[in-house]
């Protein structure tokens, strides 16, 4: 399938570039995980180590309540837009030519890269308009709405990209196309899915300008609370809940990429025999 | 488009359960999307009101013909001109391009090396090196940016380590400039850049490399005359995918950038909670839109391309 890597050969200049590239992305977030665990006050001395931030963290209630609330919205919309996106990814691949298709893959794409401050204030002049008291639920189809287009992306170039054959040998033995679907490509498409659930997941529980704009009284998100606080000036407990986010999407990300990796390797050997 | 082929022909139930399928995600998008974009524009065109809502005219359809036509009556382009003859709006405008096109082109200048790099690597590692660089992207955007106040402040670890290596005598001023924003946009942004670039460089085809050298071409000749050209559709993506939404950035200058100037996400955003000016911020949402309408068709277009004739 891959041609002529023969030669392919890493020079010097690719390596070095390559790690250039990888301290750039992670010093900063290594010096934020170190100070985290400084013992003084004053962010810019480093005291020894020490884990008194955590614990101040642990009786700071209004970060804690935002933390919940974030971790509620970003379950929540990543599960409707991974229902949603997944849809929007077989209409796309498979319902071939439809009036309106390319007004919907429009629709599909156009929040990828539309900037997040036209799409705040958009939902929340909507949300105005149909008088709905803002707050939690807002937030959450707000979010719902912004990353269904990314499960979308990560699903369609699976559904792309996979063998055929099974379905057809399925509707071929008179499996109707609805139970094809859910005991054939289903389970095949899943591990692009969960990606994408990770993703919508990291996304919503990143987000700060939308839910900026659509948020009410009562529901102040993570990223909210972590801005108001940043504003003021560094602090060294923004530090600690920033390095407890960072290991938790770590450790999700590696582990979703790992079962991935896995459901790949079975579907490989089931579509070989 | 070329997805009809993968089509297997529907029967009716199928043809039934196939509407309701597109039904779902179209109305969704309709709803919270293309309506929302269309309030933003009505709303721009309305003037703001002591009220609630805080804009007028609202629309009444309970007062039938009459309610429509006061309504239309009430519409003006007053909040366009305001923008037009401001020179507030005009230079964060230009002051948003500017600075969306400066950091494209760094991240262009940074991200193609890495990419290339990467596609050159092992094929087993290149799959954990990818990841790699999309991991920090996934770490939350706002701690990064956080990150990155702690290395740039006046104290902070990049005087430091400046003058500890003896470049500098004096701590320079580093947060609350341009410089700043521009090394927080290229951090925030690389991974937007790199993932596109070393997808197009990861298909392409090592023999017209090893042709160019049977025929004599220098190594720096051939990755001008061969490589780049081949990978034009990465660079294009990768371009749009990080001027886009950088335009329209706004945690990134407000926390690392000064007062004195503001990108148009900004002035957004003042207008919107600040002014509590409804319509103004609404007619720069819809100014900005225009802006970058011509780059968001061109990489829709590249999108569907890409997804389409796999």
């Amino acid at each position: 399938m891959r041609k002529g890597k023969s030669i392919k050969k890493m020079s010097i200049f690719n390596v070095t570039s390559v790690a250039l590239g990888l301290a750039f992305l992670y010093l900063p977030i290594a010096i934020l995980v170190i100070y985290s665990f400084n013992a003084s006050r004053l962010v810019t001395v480093w005291g020894g180590w020490s884990t008194r931030w955590y614990v101040a963290l642990l009786h700071d209630q209004a970060m804690l309540d935002a933390a919940w609330t974030s971790l509620r919205i970003a379950a929540l919309s990543a599960t409707a837009a991974s229902v949603l996106g997944t849809l929007a990814a077989v209409v796309l691949v498979r319902a071939g030519r439809f009036r309106g298709r390319t007004m919907f893959s429009g629709m599909v794409y156009a929040p990828l890269v539309m900037p997040e401050i036209i799409t705040g204030l958009s939902l929340l002049l909507l949300f105005v308009a149909l008088d709905l008291d803002r707050g939690f639920w807002t937030v959450t189809i707000a979010h719902t709405t912004v990353t269904l287009s990314f499960v979308t992306v990560v699903v369609q170039s699976r559904l792309l990209s996979f063998d055929r054959s099974l379905e057809e040998a399925a509707m071929d033995l008179g499996c109707p196309p609805l139970k094809t679907f859910l005991t054939i490509t289903l389970p095949l498409i899943f591990p692009a899915i969960a990606a994408g659930w990770m993703l919508a997941f990291t996304l919503s529980l990143d987000d700060l300008v939308i839910a900026s704009f659509t948020t009410g009284p009562g529901a102040t998100t993570l990223p909210m609370r972590i801005y108001s606080e940043v504003r003021l000036g560094v602090k060294p407990e923004i530090n600690a809940i920033s390095t407890i986010m960072i290991t938790v999407v770590a450790v999700g990300v590696i582990a979703a990429a790992l079962i991935g990796k896995r459901s790949e390797l079975v579907t490989a050997r089931a579509t070989k025999t | 488009m070329t997805n009809a082929t993968h089509t297997i022909s529907p029967g009716r139930s199928v043809r039934q359960g196939r509407r309701l399928l597109i039904l779902i995600p179209v109305l969704w998008l309709t709803v919270f999307f293309l309506v929302p974009c269309l309030i933003v524009l009505k709303i721009s065109l309305s003037q703001t009101a002591i009220a609630q809502p805080p804009y007028m005219p609202v629309l009444d359809l309970s007062a039938g013909w009459a309610g429509l036509r006061d309504f239309a009556n009430g519409l003006s382009l007053d909040n366009y001109k305001l923008l037009g003859s401001d020179w507030l709006y005009l230079t964060s405008y230009l002051r948003s391009v500017t600075i969306a096109a400066l950091s494209t082109a760094i991240l262009l200048l940074i991200g193609y090396p890495v990419a290339y790099g990467i596609a050159r690597a092992p094929r087993r590692l290149q799959p954990v090196l990818v990841m790699a660089v999309f991991l920090p992207f996934l770490t939350a955007f706002l701690i990064r940016i956080y990150a990155w106040i702690n290395i740039l402040q006046r104290e902070g670890l990049l005087n430091d380590a400046l003058i500890a290596l003896g470049v500098i005598r004096e701590p320079l001023v580093w947060l609350s400039t341009d410089t700043a924003i521009v090394i927080g946009i290229v951090y925030s942004y690389l991974p937007f850049m790199v993932l596109p670039l070393y997808a197009s460089l990861e298909k392409m085809d090592e023999s017209l490399l090893e042709a160019a050298a049977d025929l004599g071409a220098p190594r720096w000749k051939a990755f001008w005359l061969v490589t780049v050209p081949l990978s034009a559709s990465g660079i294009f993506a990768g371009a749009l995918l990080c001027f886009i939404p950088i335009a329209g950035e706004f945690v990134i200058p407000d926390l690392l950038g000064g007062s004195d100037a503001m990108m148009i996400g900004q002035t957004l955003w003042t207008e919107f909670f600040q002014n509590k000016d409804w319509p103004v911020a609404s007619a720069v949402a819809i100014a900005l839109l225009i802006v970058l309408l011509a780059p968001i068709l061109v990489y829709q277009h590249l999108q569907m391309r890409a997804l389409g004739d796999r």
